[in-house]
């Protein structure tokens, strides 16, 4: 295994954050801030309790999954779809290192920019509303878990896509009002029974009521279910990479 | 090594580009034989998804420590075989092994005995040049070394730039970094394509000095350019390389000594507007306003005819006051090569 790539590639990519720190970490924990503070403050107080919990806290790992999915997706791509948009690109492909350790640098890269967004994401909408984890290491578990396969969706859309608006086209366009669709401000039970189903179709749903039941203990589906479907998505990300690099697809003439 | 490598690098010294160099000193022989080519490209080909054929059955061995120069025009198919030797390309057809190791199947220890310099300026703009040298080394999978850095900075002249961003450099820098990031993690093989396009005369020549530190170091470099010039200069072997094909490999020296065309200018004492009948149809040609006959001869016969040539002009009455021979450029060599391909 050629680790020092592996570092290479994780350092490189950190480092882009770090140089970046307003784009990178401040903006998103900064809009994500004003949905505590517009929907736990200012409307959450005249908003009814759901299944218990103040609204305003019910929201967060809605907002928190919002963040990572996007972030996750951004980072990756961008990750590296950058060095193939400037040509850099040739000395990954030239260089004496696998797919996986490719995967694993710019993957892992973007999940720990994504998990320590959503640590402090988490950290501030304490501050702004009373907030509980009922099971602390299944809400990292989630956390990580998602981080990593959405970094691994942003890395596939990194590689399919061929110019910048392909590259924003798929979070915009699809994961952002999935995510919004999924339940991160509303339980899906306080749907019409139609549109329960209809939800049911939406993969982020999965993620969000798994993800606060960590918190709450409340889930709007069972959390094994939430569990399998986010394992399925990862493995399916997994399979798309694998064939990438086993047919050059977008990398190699 | 597998077998096949093997024979291939027995084999090598039969190729037409090695033929040549056989003709030199026994102990060079030797040293051939026993040398297997650190690069063995054997039957290559490359078609592209649009159906464009860019390498059609390439088969080249480039020996150890060597500088060899791989000509030919635009799209006749340079990148490409640089390209599928360093794992950028996926080749149609055909094996390559780098010191002894298949490219696929072994592809760790392949390239990491490479380095390449690309032909576009290809590089990191927000990163420092410390910073992406220092990245190219871990790529390839070495340790952390920043006494290398440094002497590689310092051998290029980038040391002044090591903290400075990528962007603020000019082209000719940009060019000495990638050189940098190619060397960082010490290669046993350096691919250069087009290394001095659209640089000054100034930064040229230090490429070339920089090039031949690095022979002297022990690296082998193969080189692809438009510029004969840089061929004539640097290289000890030249490919030619057009429409994917490989339409010939050779000692420079041996390749100027046998395509060389000689010419044999004579200035004349009075002007001449046509040529005795006698003199025609000899390769004789008036130029200068009939002041100067101009005979192009082949250094390789057995018969140049200089001689009898002035036996006969002396006899037909035509003096000359001064004459010249100059010898044909790899250019011209090159030109008509390609050429007569077409």
């Amino acid at each position: 295994m050629n680790l020092h790539a592996v570092r290479a590639i994780y350092r490189f990519e950190m480092a882009r954050t770090w140089r970046t720190l307003m784009q990178s970490i401040l903006s998103p924990v900064l809009s994500t801030s004003l949905y505590f503070v517009v929907f736990g403050a200012a409307i959450g107080s005249r908003i009814a309790e759901v299944d218990g919990v103040n609204y305003g806290a019910f929201i967060v790992p809605g907002l928190i999954m919002l963040s990572l999915l996007t972030q996750s997706i951004a980072n990756a791509s961008f990750g590296i779809y950058f060095p193939r948009f400037v040509g850099t690109i040739y000395e990954l492909l030239s260089a004496p290192i696998s797919p996986l350790e490719i995967v694993l640098g710019y993957v892992g890269a973007a999940a720990t920019k994504s998990i320590i967004l959503g640590l402090i994401i988490l950290a501030t909408a304490a501050v702004c509303v009373p907030l509980s984890i009922a099971h602390p290491f299944w809400m990292l578990a989630f956390l990580v878990l998602t981080a990593v396969t959405f970094s691994l969706f942003g890395f596939i859309i990194g590689i399919w896509a061929d110019n910048f608006e392909k590259l924003q086209v798929i979070p915009l366009l699809i994961i952002t009002p999935l995510t919004f669709l999924g339940g991160s401000f509303y339980s899906v039970n306080m749907l019409p029974p139609f549109w329960q189903t209809v939800s049911m179709f939406n993969p982020v749903v999965y993620l969000i009521s798994g993800f606060r039941w960590s918190f709450y203990g409340i889930a709007d589906v069972s959390v094994g279910l939430s569990l399998a479907m986010t394992l399925a998505f990862l493995v399916l990300c997994l399979a798309t990479v694998w064939w990438i690099f086993r047919t050059g697809y977008r990398l190699k003439a | 090594m597998s077998t096949t490598c093997r024979d291939l690098c027995s084999s090598a010294i039969s190729n037409q580009g090695q033929r040549a160099a056989d003709k030199t000193s026994p102990a060079s022989l030797v040293y051939r034989v026993r040398m297997p080519p650190i690069i063995s490209v054997s039957n290559l080909s490359k078609t592209y998804a649009s159906g464009f054929c860019a390498l059609k059955g390439i088969t080249l061995d480039i020996r150890r420590g060597e500088i060899f120069a791989l000509l030919g025009p635009n799209g006749a198919g340079k990148t490409t075989l640089i390209g599928i030797v360093c794992g950028i390309v996926n080749a149609t057809e055909g094996r390559v092994w780098v010191d002894g190791h298949d490219i696929l199947a072994s592809y760790r220890a392949a390239r990491s005995l490479i380095g390449l310099v690309p032909q576009e300026l290809s590089t990191d703009a927000f990163e420092s040049v410390w910073a992406t040298v220092s990245f190219s080394r871990g790529l390839f999978g070495k340790p952390p070394n920043p006494g290398h850095i440094e002497k590689v900075l310092k051998d290029l002249s980038l040391w002044d730039k090591k903290d400075n961003q990528i962007m603020t450099l000019s082209g000719g820098m940009k060019r000495r970094v990638l050189i940098a990031k190619a060397l960082s993690h010490e290669p046993q093989i350096l691919f250069l394509d087009e290394p001095t396009a659209g640089v000054d005369v100034e930064l040229r020549k230090d490429m070339w000095d920089i090039v031949r530190a690095l022979k002297a170091s022990g690296v082998t470099i193969i080189l692809t350019t438009h510029y004969i010039e840089e061929a004539e200069e640097m290289a000890d072997r030249i490919g030619v390389i057009n429409k994917g094909e490989l339409i010939l490999v050779e000692e420079k020296h041996e390749l100027m000594r046998k395509l060389g065309r000689k010419q044999l200018t004579l200035y004349l004492h009075k002007r001449h507007t046509a040529l005795p009948p006698d003199l025609q149809d000899r390769g004789l040609e008036l130029a200068a306003d009939g002041s100067e006959l101009v005979y192009t001869y082949d250094t390789q016969a057995e018969r140049t005819g200089i001689t009898t040539l002035l036996k006969d002009l002396s006899a037909a009455g035509i003096t000359f006051k001064d004459l010249n021979t100059t010898q044909s450029s790899l250019e011209d060599i090159f030109v008509n090569l390609v050429r007569n391909a077409k």
